[in-house]
């Protein structure tokens, strides 16, 4: 080996270190974000509102239950101002450990439904997104599989592919069953869905659609975004998959399709408090809510056009409008009925 | 000679300790009430999880156990096609995060995957005719995991096989024993130590992955820890699941440090010559190169080859200056990373072969244990004394001052730099303590009878003696570092992002090919210091420090 000179070595290392990070400086035009989102088509979300206000965006993006813990440790120093999740689990328990601030805004309470913000305005919904049914066109009815219900019927035996139980998404679609259902049947219904799965939970969502493309299983389950994505790519094999396959929009004949949200709110101990809720209400604007749908095939909360093609042609459906306060407190119920049933 | 406690021994204690607050810290909520939620949990999925741990623990170790010494006797004792090739390529594996091997087999592999198609295209096979092995499985997870670790059993047993006096081998042939004879009643035996420690650190890597086992859908003790951490919001539960992984731990850095103590002892003559080698000819030849080259091929040739199909044909959107960037970042901290880990593995080591008081012996031992622990266990183990520290700093500056500090270490790089010290503190101490051990103590009491105190003999008598050892250690830790993803997650500043992070970001994101751009880019910064490493212990010979 070569010389190895510590001294040489240490002075090269700090002055490189030296460059680094420095950036959560007390600015004055800076708005601190928590994000668990992690689109990469969001990077044009975020410059838009730093060309519209000059208000320069810091970012961590990171696994929600982590940047909670970490808001939680940083205590009343935290420089987050404001904290977005993609699941409603997720920011219920973030209000519930007392993070968030209440908010008033005209804007915000204008532009978003009222189902999808909290009544005191610690948390407001951006995007929403329904979890829908994939299926194989040449092997199911769309009859067979109109309901969640239909997921757990003798007559799917062996074609239902759905990622595992830890995943959030499948927590709060068992969440919302055990809140309009109850607890017993939603342990049958899982019990059910168990018994037919064509293979033991795994991959993401994306993996379950292709798994029926090419023919593992006859129904998938999947967040509406993943499948958008396939259909608007230009690749050839996602063209492939996606002529072979139909998307299915559960329950509307009774209590509409469980649709998850991304939402945020400012944190308590926001520095920059006037800038974050400049960056929620950016959120709603027309710009801002078409990046969702144009970006990463999210459906807006507010009305607008879009050019979402795809979106645009499944047009409006019934959503199923459970209180997000009682799935936040089912989430651990589900949990234990999925460990119960064998749902790996 | 010596009773009182030295400075050397007090500095290596207080950075013992601190090395050990991130694991101890976590472990201090053991004693707080348990939740329900995970009541149910214990009841129902912890069992697999805690089969799928042993089992993983069973396969790996036999995986890289029989990978590495493979290898390693054929390199040393015989001569084949891409001997000398393989002699330094089969580290290369190393380059390869696990969670990326991960990535790349469970999409290569799976049902809708390019494999399984193109045999049901070729066959007229549909689904259910067929059987085919499946990745995301607990056999998935050890072939992985054992092409991703056992170079380390490959470079130790290497060494040891490089080592071992001729006069035993030549002896057993004078007895009339055949060449696996020899191999199996004499070199196998007298390397065992140095194996042992490889595999101990393979084992160690496997119970501290979180990323490759969540992504196969295989639970294991980190999943348990993770989900009743922070799906359960149950800190008793996750310190009384990482206590019990922690004995695992344990026993197996025992394992591995009274190994490498008896390997002294089975060192006959200090006389050396090169060693003969069979020269394998015809369909043996071919199968001594085979052997070398299948772990080779699945732990970097395949993986590489996908993900630079994956990287040209549809690679990463944002690939450009971004990328410099995030090489830079990731650079910096495992370079930060490796020379950190090497000063104070250095004056730990040196301690703890000095001191004789087993107080500073235990305080070596603890600061390894990282190396088991998952890194967002660490990361929580750091964030919650360090946002401690920083909030009373400011409070206290406040009040006395008027003067708000802030948080002055969570969200630095810092705090990045900690965790990743804590956890790679093994395997640099392990490459100086081998070459700390080839140092005679003649030559310590020497410097020490010519008045030089131990501070002066490390600089003056052992730095330069163990060059060859801190840049082995310096390296392992930078290539380790760069593939680090949990704790840099957990603890990174604001619009910090590494080639890891980006990885994971659009892995998560189900952008698999577009994850390949920064994984590949992690592997080619990898390989550099893998080759050096390589050739520097390649150049190694016995009787020859470092």
């Amino acid at each position: 080996m070569k010389a190895f000179s510590g001294r040489a070595v240490a002075l090269a290392l700090v002055m490189a270190s030296s460059g680094l990070a420095g950036t959560a400086a007390a600015e004055d035009k800076v708005v601190n974000l928590y994000t668990g989102r992690h689109y990469q088509t969001d990077e044009k979300l975020y410059a838009e509102f730093t060309r519209q206000t000059g208000i320069k965006i810091n970012r961590i993006e990171g696994k929600e239950d982590e940047i909670i813990e970490r808001i939680r440790n940083e205590g009343a120093n935290s420089p987050a101002d404001v904290l977005i999740t993609v699941d409603m689990g997720r920011i219920w328990k973030a209000e519930q450990a007392g993070l968030l601030a209440p908010v008033k805004s005209a804007t915000l309470e204008q532009r978003i439904p009222s189902n999808l913000r909290d009544p005191e305005g610690k948390w407001f919904a951006f995007s929403t997104r329904a979890r829908v049914l994939i299926y194989a066109k040449d092997r199911i009815k769309p009859e067979q599989v109109d309901r969640y219900e239909d997921l757990a019927s003798a007559a799917l035996k062996g074609k239902v592919c759905v990622r595992s139980s830890g995943n959030i998404y499948n927590l709060s679609l068992l969440a919302s069953i055990i809140a309009t259902q109850g607890e017993q049947k939603a342990e049958e219904w899982a019990k059910g869905v168990v018994a037919n799965m064509a293979r033991p939970p795994q991959g993401g969502d994306t993996d379950q659609i292709k798994a029926v493309a090419a023919g593992q299983c006859d129904v998938a389950v999947s967040n509406t975004y993943y499948f958008a994505r396939i259909l608007n790519s230009t690749k050839e094999d996602d063209k492939a998959i996606a002529a072979k396959l139909a998307i299915s929009f559960p329950n509307q004949a009774d209590r509409g399709t469980h649709v998850n949200i991304s939402g945020g709110g400012l944190v308590k101990t926001a520095p920059n408090k006037q800038n974050g809720i400049k960056f929620l209400e950016y959120l709603v604007s027309d710009e801002a809510q078409r990046y969702f749908a144009n970006g990463n095939n999210e459906y807006p909360v507010a009305e607008v056009k879009t050019d979402n093609k795809v979106l645009e042609g499944w047009g409006s459906f019934k959503t199923d409008k459970v209180n997000v306060g009682e799935l936040g407190r089912n989430q651990a119920k589900a949990q234990a009925i999925f460990n119960k049933v064998g749902w790996k | 000679m010596r009773h009182r406690p030295g400075g050397l021994a007090v500095t290596a204690a207080i950075i013992g300790v601190l090395v050990a607050i991130p694991t101890l810290g976590v472990l201090g909520h053991l004693f707080r009430p348990s939740g329900e939620a995970w009541r149910g949990m214990a009841g129902t999925v912890l069992p697999g999880y805690l089969l799928n741990t042993l089992w993983l623990l069973l396969g790996v170790g036999a995986g890289t156990a029989f990978g590495g010494i493979a290898t390693a006797w054929l390199i040393v004792m015989c001569r084949f096609p891409g001997r000398r090739f393989f002699e330094w390529a089969l580290t290369l594996p190393l380059a390869v995060p696990a969670y990326v091997l991960a990535y790349v087999y469970a999409d290569f592999l799976q049902f809708a995957g390019p494999v399984q198609t193109a045999l049901r295209d070729l066959f007229g096979w549909s689904a259910g005719d067929y059987w085919f092995p499946e990745i995301r499985s607990v056999g998935g997870a050890i072939v992985l995991f054992s092409v991703a670790f056992y170079p380390y059993v490959y470079l130790l047993a290497r060494t040891a096989f490089i080592e071992q006096s001729v006069c035993a081998i030549d002896a057993s042939r004078t007895l009339g024993a055949g060449a696996t004879e020899s191999f199996f009643r004499v070199a196998l035996p007298l390397a065992r130590p140095a194996i042992a420690a490889g595999v101990a650190l393979a084992l160690m890597e496997t119970l501290a992955d979180f990323g490759a086992v969540a992504y196969l859908d295989v639970p294991t003790f980190a999943t348990g820890i993770y989900r009743a951490w922070f799906s359960f919001g149950d800190q008793a539960a996750a310190a009384q699941l990482a206590a019990a992984l922690l004995l695992f731990a344990l026993g197996l850095l025992l394992i591995e440090r009274t190994s490498r103590a008896s390997r002294r002892f089975h060192q006959a003559t200090h006389r050396y010559r090169a060693l003969p080698s069979f020269h394998l000819v015809g369909a043996r030849a071919w199968a001594a190169t085979a052997i070398c080259a299948l772990p080779l091929l699945i732990g970097f040739a395949l993986p590489a080859a996908i993900l630079l199909r994956f990287a040209v044909l549809s690679g990463d959107a944002q690939w450009g200056e971004r990328y410099f960037v995030l090489t830079r970042n990731s650079v910096v901290v495992a370079m930060l990373v490796a020379f950190f880990t090497v000063a104070l593995a250095t004056i730990i080591a040196y301690a703890a072969r000095n001191e004789r008081s087993p107080l500073v012996r235990w305080i070596a031992r603890l600061a390894g244990m990282g190396y088991a622990v998952p890194g967002t266990v660490i990361a929580v183990g750091i964030l919650v004394p360090m946002a401690l520290f920083d909030n009373a700093l400011d409070s206290w500056m406040r009040s006395l001052f008027g003067v708000s500090t802030g948080l002055l270490l969570t969200g630095s790089v810092a705090g990045i730099v900690y965790a990743c010290v804590v956890r790679f503190m093994t395997p640099g101490m392990q490459s100086l303590e081998a070459s700390l051990a080839r140092i005679t103590p003649g030559i310590d009491g020497a410097s020490r009878t010519l008045g030089a105190g131990p501070f002066e003999t490390l600089r003056r008598i052992h730095r330069p003696m163990l060059r060859g050892g801190l840049a082995s250690a310096a390296l392992i830790v930078f290539v380790d570092t760069m593939k680090e993803l949990p704790a840099t997650l957990m603890l990174r500043p604001f619009n910090f992002d590494t080639l890891a992070v980006q990885t994971y970001n659009l892995a998560r994101d189900e952008r698999l090919a577009e994850a390949s751009t920064a994984a590949l880019t992690i592997v080619a910064v990898g390989v550099l210091p893998i080759m050096l490493l390589t050739r520097a212990a390649l150049r190694a010979r016995p009787g020859h420090a470092g």
